[in-house]
């Protein structure tokens, strides 16, 4: 009864309900402007082709997936050990201050043992490796990582036991440690063991004085040495992730491997892990959202002062005498309907912007099911809890401008401020914390991950807190909002 | 039959006394007049009775309960405290449909008040181009929403024309003559001579004299007269 008329209250002040649609034709019609505004045109060595999209693991994700592969068939349990060392390499151009090919490993170069279902690039695996500055490590499904020795040339062996794979780490080849196992769901009998070597681009990170920071990407390729590998023998190679061209280095000094007087070197360039840059990422077609907010702040919150500015709320109080649960139900009503506006603007802007961006050959990056409708649903979820908030405020300030300027301070500010590097990283990162506007974490797709050799701070557009905490922030927000406008009508009624 | 029953009603606003020990009933079948300086309490005690004030002491009931305490409060009791209460630009009708779907009322209700008060016409327009006579008509409209037994009114005559004031004043004694308690609170003797058939003065936050209008005017002239006597000296800005 209270919610049908708070409901009907609502809809019929036509300015509130033109705010909610306008949110959602904002989120549209910037997403649709962001769409068609984006080109991306791509290299293969002198040819600009269109962007190949990069390959994708099991649960959809767009990888990186680029290593030299040096591999036999492994049907059934099995096992292999190497020593692997002499990790050494190349990094090339561009500069700053670095205007030569040098030698030298790069921290996060690999050299180890693998098991992998086929060798295309996506297919799952598990791998134990030296790296170039980050000891030994076991990896696997693009995002796992366990770290191990801090040494850069290690004993190593990988064995399989069903859908169970074990990483072992020794420094003599006597005493093995486990680094711990890993469990490949629906790993066939059959699959590939052996030797990788890869190598990611190089990272020049400058910081700029006035935030924010410039990255350079360098060429590089690294080779390793594995001696003493056990079973040996019967090696296939594959390129797995290359593509026909090669650079200047590689005509030299090709991918691959050789095999001198039982030692195996293999030389590889790439990486393996989540890809960040071979595509756009998904919710940048959802930066509408910053400005679909304000109009939805602007009726959220007038809705919560309009009971007061005009004294309505005595005749409320009068219909209604149940203070908290008119708080409550004013603040489900709006929550409702910036749900359905958000509902809408996602439902259409993320379909229609892919689909442009598609048609102009612009690779999105790929995501998980799970995670595409976590950005969706989250942004929908956003905007609703973004609405009590205004309500909420709007309803404890009775001020109409003061409600509006703080929720936007508080909501919109700082995502803004911190991706264009107007404020100092550190501060950014805690306000992305402590602010409502730490639900926008409820938009990355591709999460943080320490073994990338990106930087991913806030100015890079990764949030401190995962997706979820940082959406409980915003409702936590929310629910002290509307807690306190229901405490101070209930104290004081009209 | 439904009473409204104002009990020991004592209530402080920081360090002036607004109710100090407001007493009386309104019984039903006819019109009781709410009368008294501004300042002296009128419209302290209303909001009181609908549950829009807390009293520091003392009970306010409708029928034997507490307003608040009411399910569907208006179909108990209506009341027309402030007529600018309400969103300017919700039309007359929507602001009533909101209302009756508070109360569990149906649409057609709605448009039965609309035109018992003659807003048929101007309820779809929005609220806030009302005149202050349209306004005291909608709260009326409202009050009635529910057909309840009592009703409160203040100051319903603000701003009505000559014909509106006729209207108003036959409307509320019909509505009285059917059984139902009104409590109306006004400034204009005349009018409540014409209308009421008991009158609560009130005066310092309680009620200093609760009687029929012929007792209460007696020797005096009229009503106006009496009610002058029996406040002199008390109207000053406290």
């Amino acid at each position: 009864m209270m919610l049908r008329a708070e409901w009907l209250k609502f809809r019929t002040v036509r300015g509130w309900m033109a705010g909610a649609a306008a949110a959602a034709l904002i989120v549209i019609g910037l997403g649709v402007l962001a769409a068609t505004g984006v080109t991306m045109s791509c290299m293969d060595g002198t040819r600009e082709v269109d962007c190949p999209a990069p390959p994708t693991d099991t649960s959809g994700r767009s990888v990186a997936d680029k290593f030299t592969f040096v591999h036999r068939t492994l049907t059934g349990d099995g096992s292999l050990t190497a020593k692997v060392g002499h990790l050494d390499g190349t990094i090339t151009y561009p500069p700053p201050n670095h205007d030569e090919i040098v030698r030298g490993v790069v921290p996060w170069a690999k050299a180890g043992l693998m098991i992998k279902d086929g060798t295309s690039p996506g297919a799952d695996y598990a791998a134990v490796m030296v790296t170039g500055a980050h000891g030994v490590r076991m990896q696997s499904g693009f995002t796992h990582d366990k770290a191990s020795s801090p040494v850069r040339e290690a004993w190593l062996r990988l064995t399989r036991q069903g859908d169970k794979i074990t990483g072992y780490v020794s420094a003599d080849g006597a005493a093995w440690q486990k680094i711990e196992t890993v469990r490949l769901n629906d790993l066939p009998t059959t699959v590939r063991i052996g030797l990788f070597v890869t190598s990611p681009s190089g990272l020049t990170v400058e910081e700029n004085p006035q935030g924010g920071h410039a990255v350079a990407a360098r060429w590089t390729q690294a080779t390793a040495e594995f001696s003493r590998v056990t079973p040996g023998g019967g090696w296939d190679e594959t390129l797995v992730g290359y593509s026909d061209y090669r650079t200047t280095w590689e005509e030299t000094h090709p991918p691959g491997h050789t095999e001198t007087g039982g030692v195996v070197t293999v030389a590889g360039a790439g990486d393996i892990g989540l890809d960040t840059e071979g595509g756009m990422s998904v919710e940048r077609v959802l930066t509408g959202v910053f400005a679909g907010l304000l109009p939805l702040i602007v009726v959220a919150a007038l809705c919560g002062t309009a009971e007061f500015r005009h004294g309505l709320i005595r005749t409320t109080l009068a219909a209604m005498p149940k203070p908290v649960w008119i708080s409550v139900s004013q603040a489900t009503v709006v929550g409702a309907v910036s749900l359905v506006a958000g509902l809408v603007a996602v439902a259409v802007t993320l379909p229609m912007a892919v689909r442009l961006l598609e048609a102009k050959k612009v690779v999105v990056l790929s995501v998980s099911g799970p995670t595409m409708l976590r950005v969706a649903l989250g942004t929908a979820l956003l905007l609703s809890l973004a609405g009590v908030l205004a309500y909420g405020v709007g309803a404890l300030l009775r001020r109409s401008v003061l409600a509006i300027v703080a929720v936007t301070a508080l909501l919109v500010a700082p995502p803004i401020l911190s991706v264009t590097s107007v404020l100092p990283t550190e501060l950014s990162a805690w306000l992305l914390r402590l602010t409502p506007a730490a639900a926008f974490a409820i938009q990355q797709s591709v999460a943080a991950y320490p073994q990338m050799s990106r930087p991913q701070t806030v100015a890079d557009g990764y949030f401190p807190l995962p997706p979820w905490a940082g959406l409980a922030v915003l409702a936590l927000w929310a629910l002290t909002a509307v807690a306190a406008a229901a405490w101070r009508l209930n104290r004081t009624r009209a | 039959m439904t009473t409204i029953e104002v009990n020991g009603l004592r209530k402080r606003f920081g360090s002036s006394v607004a109710l100090d020990g407001m007493t009386f009933v309104v019984r039903p079948g006819h019109v009781t007049g709410f009368v008294g300086p501004n300042g002296a309490g009128k419209s302290t005690t209303l909001r009181m009775i609908v549950g829009l004030d807390r009293p520091d002491a003392g009970t306010a009931t409708i029928g034997g309960r507490r307003y608040a305490d009411l399910p569907c409060p208006m179909r108990h009791a209506g009341a027309l405290l402030d007529p600018h209460a309400l969103h300017p630009s919700r039309s007359g009708r929507n602001h009533l449909r909101w209302l009756a779907r508070s109360q569990d009322l149906p649409d057609s209700r709605v448009d039965e008040v609309l035109t018992l008060t003659g807003l048929a016409a101007a309820g779809r327009r929005a609220a806030g181009g009302y005149s202050l006579g349209m306004r005291q008509r909608l709260g009326v409209a409202a009050a009635l929403l529910g057909d309840p037994p009592v009703l409160l009114l203040d100051e319903p005559f603000n701003g009505l024309d000559p014909a509106g004031i006729v209207w108003m004043r036959d409307l509320l004694r019909e509505l009285a003559e059917d059984g139902r308690s009104v409590l109306v609170s006004s400034h204009l003797m005349s009018e409540l001579q014409d209308m009421a058939a008991h009158v609560v003065v009130v005066a310092h936050g309680r009620a200093i004299a609760d009687a029929g209008v012929d007792e209460l005017i007696g020797e005096h002239a009229s009503l106006e007269a009496a009610y002058l006597r029996l406040t002199d000296g008390v109207g000053s800005i406290r």
